[in-house]
């Protein structure tokens, strides 16, 4: 991989970290790792502390306590050196708007060609990055007639240039249609894997990190609260299942943990009468919206989403 | 190790100019071009028009009292460009960028000091070099004329490009930085470029003489007049020594004060930052 990957057992260990911005607590004892090679989501909802963890590791923020390690230094007092190894794609740039697209990409390679070496030539080919994110055409154009989804990857071009060992993208899909977010997908995978870094992205969208995560970690309310691959926290913390039916025309609903008993209880209770018999497995979806919820009411259970009352029509009904 | 932070630094240097040589290319092509046009005209109209104008008896006429008044205040406007670019590129995330760059920061303040002091060339330049076909009573053949231009447009750059760093890192938005044009525009109003600072109530002369822009136009008028003309100035003479000495301190302390302040207003830039600004910007808007 790299020359660092020998001496770094993680290219992010974060321990014990805490933001508070005066009496608000943002993050409180945030703790994950980020291993080299791989692209690690950083999931949750709006607020629960994402962008905050990712402006402390990229050096931009000084956190309240804990310890963080990124490419091996401590960001809040890292150099250039470690700059140079490092990439960030943010939500929506507007800068540099009266730059044509090659001159920018061209100019801020520039600065990292002192920072090469010879295992790590710096920058990449900008006619070579610029095909790979789809702008040879553009590339003569000035930024600002860019339209939204060829300034994203734009963007991804310029947090590339400069051949860093981990990128940070933070909310990199926020505001782009679904269309556009799928080819920006397709293009992460793509280009990370082509020009080979470490990846942190944050995203408060299920299905981004289930596309691209080989790990997501769920920070809700300041607190990691699951930590894995799709698969394992699938497993883990996936709730009940969902059985929907009706009876004498009437909706139910039942969220149980074995579906397959209940259904069976069910139809030998009522020979007669039961119709629009469905089972819907339970999701990550469901656990994940299950989490934030009680991240977000600390009282209730992580399961409270699955403990819908099944009798009120009313709430049954679609 | 030096080796290395040698090719740093000549990669800074080399970035910047870059950037400056862009930006400079982008603030003199297409629509801009007009904008970067107008102040120079209007102030060529100017001299032209009070070019029969007399002042302080002796035949001299007012258009070349104001000419290098008029270079001083260009020099002096520098001031405001640094104001409002810092501004606009705070307030359009392209500082941010520069600060998650490697070395990003210096060269952008290269690039911003290339462009600028090459931009307030161009007006002097579009000023000068009509105006040298009409404007009598210049006194441009002396040995000295242009040594002395020289290091009053040096010493100039430095000091107002320095203070507008300053000024630029303690206003947060660009409204912020249209409120700091009008002081500096009032400041320019009492500093003598038009008439001289004699014809002032003597408390507004005295303030007058604390900033440059006063010393940069008498500075450039003794470059550029003869040695008569110094008869309107105050104590009726040059002074080259005081114009030296208060440009001087005003470049040392905006090259003192200025990393400092940006240091402080650059770190705390980030990708949040830059969002809650634009999100306040659009409220204003809407």
């Amino acid at each position: 991989m790299t020359e660092a990957a020998v001496r770094e057992p993680a290219v992010i260990a974060v321990d014990g970290l805490r933001m508070a911005y005066g009496e608000r607590e943002v993050l409180r004892d945030v703790s994950f790792e980020v291993r080299w090679g791989e692209v690690l989501v950083l999931l949750g909802p709006n607020g629960a502390g994402k962008s905050s963890t990712v402006e402390i590791l990229e050096g931009l923020r000084m956190r309240s306590a804990g310890h963080v390690t990124v490419l091996g230094l401590d960001p809040a007092h890292a150099d250039e050196r470690w700059r140079a190894r490092v990439g960030v794609v943010l939500q929506s740039w507007r800068d540099h708007a009266k730059w044509r697209v090659r001159e920018l990409l061209a100019y801020q390679g520039s600065l990292y060609a002192p920072f090469a070496t010879e295992r790590m030539p710096r920058p990449w080919d900008v006619d070579a990055l610029l095909a790979a994110v789809g702008l040879t055409e553009q590339s003569e154009q000035r930024v600002r007639a860019l339209s939204g989804g060829q300034r994203r990857r734009l963007d991804v071009a310029i947090g590339l240039v400069g051949r860093p060992e981990l990128v940070f993208f933070d909310e990199p899909t926020a505001g782009l249609d679904p269309e556009a977010r799928r080819d920006f997908h397709e293009l992460v995978r793509r280009v990370t894997r082509e020009f080979g870094a470490t990846v942190l992205m944050t995203t408060h969208d299920l299905a981004e990190a289930e596309q691209l995560a080989d790990r997501i970690v769920i920070l809700a309310d300041g607190r990691i609260v699951a930590d894995g691959t799709t698969d394992e926290l699938a497993r883990r913390i996936v709730g009940d299942d969902e059985v929907r039916w009706s009876f004498e025309g009437r909706p139910f609903a039942r969220h149980v943990p074995d579906a397959t008993a209940f259904v069976r209880r069910l139809l030998l209770r009522h020979e007669q009468g039961v119709s629009d018999l469905e089972v819907r497995r339970a999701s990550l979806e469901d656990a994940y919206l299950g989490i934030v919820r009680a991240a977000e009411s600390p009282d209730a259970g992580v399961r409270a989403g699955a403990e819908a009352d099944a009798h009120d029509p009313a709430e049954v009904g679609r | 190790m030096s080796l290395t932070s040698i090719g740093a630094r000549g990669g800074i240097a080399h970035a910047g100019v870059s950037q400056g040589v862009i930006e400079l290319r982008q603030a003199f092509t297409g629509a801009e071009l007009i904008g970067q046009l107008l102040w120079p005209l209007v102030t060529l109209v100017a001299l032209f028009l009070v070019r029969d104008v007399p002042i302080g008896g002796g035949g001299a006429t007012l258009d070349t009292y104001i000419l290098p008044g008029a270079l001083g205040m260009f020099v002096a406007l520098g001031m405001l460009l640094v104001v409002q670019q810092l501004a606009a590129d705070r307030e359009d995330g392209s500082l941010l960028r520069a600060r998650i760059t490697p070395n990003g920061i210096p060269a952008y303040l290269v690039g911003k000091s290339v462009q600028i002091s090459a931009t307030i060339l161009a007006y002097l330049a579009i000023v000068l070099g009509p105006a040298l076909l009409f404007v009598d009573g210049l006194a441009l053949g002396r040995p000295g004329s242009w040594l002395t231009f020289a290091w009053v447009l040096l010493l100039g750059l430095i000091a107002t490009q320095g203070i507008g760093a300053v000024l630029g890192s303690l206003v947060s938005s660009s409204r912020g930085a249209g409120y700091v044009s009008l002081p500096v525009l009032a400041l320019i109003a009492i500093s003598g470029v038009f008439a001289p600072i004699s014809a002032l109530p003597a408390w507004v002369a005295g303030a007058a003489q604390v900033f440059p822009v006063y010393w940069l136009g008498l500075g450039m008028r003794s470059a550029l007049l003869p040695e008569s003309a110094a008869a309107l100035e105050v104590g009726g003479t040059w002074r080259p020594v005081e114009t030296a000495v208060v440009l001087g301190a005003w470049a040392v302390a905006g090259l003192v004060a200025a990393p400092v302040v940006l240091r402080r207003m650059t770190r705390k830039e980030s990708g949040s930052r830059v969002a809650a600004r634009r999100e306040r910007a659009l409220q204003r808007v809407g």
